[in-house]
This record gives C-alpha cells, structure tokens and sequence, in this order.
C-alpha cells in the first residue's frame, strides 16, 4: 500500500502535531517520500473497558467505541492495529472478567481492519497470569514481521511482579539471533522496559535485561501504554514511545503525591486521551508518529 | 569468639543486602498488616542510620512491599506467614512505599511513607 503523506496528515483533519522518531533522534519529516513497502499502523492503549467512575471519565460505556470510529473513519485505513494492554479494567471475579473481555473483543471487532495484533496488560493478566487474556486474545508474547519490520510483542505483566522474566528473557535472546543486526526491530509491550518512575510502579522489574539483549541492534524502537500519557525516551540509540490512554489520563510521573486519574474537564471532554498513527518508511527505521486526539461529536 | 565474628559479618551482609531475617532482639520491630488495598499504619518513622525490623502479615492475599529509594528493598508477603524486612535510612527523608505485586483494582492506592528523622 502507498500512503500519500498529505493524506496521511489530513487522516482525520486535526492538525496534530507530527513527529518522526527514530533511533537516531529527532527529525522532521517534511522530504520523505512514500516507498511500496511504507506501512502505516496504529496503536491504541489503555481502554480499560470496564472502568466505572464518572468523574474521571461519564463516558466510559463509550470512549473505546468512539476510539474505534475514529480509526474506521481514517481516510488511510492502517494495515493493522495493535492495543498495547489493559484493554479491561481490572476485576475480582473471573466471570466477570471474561465477560469485560468479550465485550471489549466484540467492539474492536468493528474495526475495519481485521488484522489486529492484543498485548496484555496487568488490569488484564496480572490476577490470573494472563489465563484469560489468552482465552480472548491469543498469546500473550510472540513475534510477527510486516513489510521487513520485525515486531516483537513483549509481555511485563503476566507476572505480577512486574517482570518479563528468565524464561521469556531467554526466548526473546533466541528470536533476536534469528534477525540482523542492522534489521527494522519495532517492540510493542505494555511497561515501560526503563525505569520511568518505579515509585509508581511505572518499570519493568528486569526490563533493563531486555534493553541490554536488543542493545547490540541497530534499529529497535520500543512503543508502549501503561502510564496514559505521552512520553519520549531514549535508553542509549533505542527511543520508546509511551501512548495516550483510552479511558482516562494519569498525572506526570511524580507530579502529585498519588497516581489517581486526572478528573474528566466537562469544559474539554476527552482532554488527555488519544491514539497514534504510526507510519513506516521503507528502508528506513525512523517512524511518523501522529498523535491523534479524542474528540467530541 | 571466632564463631561471634562469623556471625556479625553474616549479619552485616544481610543488612547490607536489604534481606529478610529473623529479628535480632536489639533492633526495633513494626509490626505492619497488609489488605487490599491498604498497609496499616501507612505511615512510619524511623531514626536515621537506627535498624528497624519491620513485620509483615498478610490479611488477605499475597501482596508485595517495596521501598525504591531505599535501594530498592522488596519483600514478597504471604498470607499465613510472618515476613521480616530490616531497613537502614543512611539519611533523613520521606521515602515511599508500595505494594509492587498487582493485586486488583485499588493495587495503585497501596501505598506508604517511610518518615526517616535525623
């Protein structure tokens, strides 16, 4: 598929801001040109399908649906879609759980785009180990490839300690030596692998491991959800991108004293939640990221 | 007096590591229960560079307990178990704790305050 980079900008006319991070850094993308393999995908994060609390958010029963409009009515549908964990809120009983599950895989099954790739997150995994989850979604860590980027889905939540752990630290050092060291590595996983603010819990216990394995790789991108906000990082030559939140924002790492969400601003309904469109260039391991609002209407 | 110093270095190293060990009778034990989602008392003080054990139980599940300013100290507790956790604050502060093992919806609000007092 070739995507026009205009109509790309003008998916959805709202003059979001446009970014193109890559393993060497900020740049702007106005010369690209759109290349037979380009791709664009997009990620989702955080729905927390579920959730039940007005002042954070009175349109819970309906912000995943309208997050998955919004995607239907993009211009350039994107080859796939990818929800980066806690797609449900989390809950005691498993009945209930299930349920939330279905519920939630029955409303992004009207997406348009039929191919779409589930990483788990704690909400989702971390009371059952992922039982669940794998029940609705498939596994909870694998590989894919599309157009020569190799995704690999990453799960820290399974384990509630918050950790990938040995086990599949070993398997994901097996699947790097099957992949050039200069190959299009893209990361989804739920945490972030880098210790953003572990007073929050905002980490992964033993992700330092998993940055140290992908370290010798030239072109490795890291795209999570977990803390409902925007963040940009680099651990040495790897950027990691965390992604707005579908349900409700959260404060800055450290800003007040207690994660709580951020209250719903009837004067800006939706402020703080949004997607990313995520475009791939060929040959190249930069990324367009747009960030794109969730609006009322 | 050879088996004595034997001792004392394993004592040091314990402390040193952060690990859990049965309270020695000279340090300061707090006793702390842990339910979702909350540890009682949730506040602490504590003397600076003075040893304190501090004595998990469990009320209801299995539940984690970590300090990352303090070197990153961590215990896992399990209900129907006694968990000991020695800490040392080299200097005065307020360090946060948490409950770093998920344990459901109000796991985000399990959380604590070391007061560290020179």
């Amino acid at each position: 598929m070739m995507i026009d980079r205009r109509d790309f900008l003008k998916l959805m006319g709202l003059g979001s801001a446009v970014l193109v991070l890559g393993p060497r850094g900020l740049a702007h993308a106005a010369d690209m040109k759109a290349g037979k393999d380009d791709f664009l995908f997009v990620q989702l994060s955080d729905t927390h399908w579920g959730f039940s609390d007005p002042k954070a958010n009175p349109d819970s029963a309906g912000t995943l649906k309208k997050a998955i409009a919004a995607v239907n009515s993009m211009k350039t549908q994107p080859d796939f879609v990818v929800f980066t964990g806690d797609i449900t809120h989390t809950t005691d009983d498993p009945k209930e759980r299930r349920k939330r599950m279905a519920e939630a895989r029955d409303i992004i099954g009207a997406l348009k785009v039929k191919n779409v790739k589930f990483l788990a997150g704690e909400h989702d995994a971390g009371l059952d180990n992922g039982e669940a989850f794998q029940e609705y979604f498939g596994k909870t860590h694998y590989t894919f490839e599309h157009k020569g980027v190799h995704f690999i889905a990453v799960d820290n939540v399974s384990d509630p300690t918050s950790s990938i752990g040995d086990t599949q630290l070993q398997w994901l050092g097996d699947e790097l030596k099957k992949i050039d060291k200069d190959a299009r590595i893209i990361v989804l996983t739920h945490r972030p692998l880098w210790d953003l603010y572990p007073n929050w819990d905002w980490w992964t216990r033993d992700g330092a491991k998993a940055v140290d394995l992908l370290m010798p790789y030239k072109n490795v991108t890291v795209f999570y959800g977990h803390i409902h906000q925007e963040n940009h990082h680099m651990t040495g030559h790897i950027p990691h991108h965390a992604a707005k939140g579908l349900m409700f924002p959260l404060p800055a790492p450290g800003s007040v004293p207690k994660r709580v969400p951020i209250p719903w601003d009837p004067a800006a309904p939706y402020k703080g939640l949004g997607y990313r469109g995520i475009e791939a260039k060929t040959g190249n391991a930069e990324y367009v990221i747009t960030e794109f609002p969730l609006q009322k209407g | 007096m050879k088996t004595a110093k034997r001792l004392l270095t394993v004592f040091i190293l314990l402390a040193a590591g952060g690990f859990a060990f049965n309270a020695l009778a000279a340090d300061q034990v707090i006793k702390v229960t842990a339910k979702r989602f909350e540890y009682s008392p949730n506040v602490i003080t504590i003397k600076a560079g003075v040893p304190v054990i501090l004595e998990f139980t469990s009320l209801d599940r299995v539940h984690g307990f970590t300090v990352p300013d303090l070197g990153g100290v961590r215990a896992t507790i399990e209900p129907g178990k006694v968990t000991q956790v020695r800490i040392v604050a080299p200097k005065a502060g307020t360090y946060e704790f948490h409950c770093d093992l998920f344990c459901g919806e109000g796991h985000e609000d399990m959380t604590g305050k070391i007061i560290v007092e020179e």
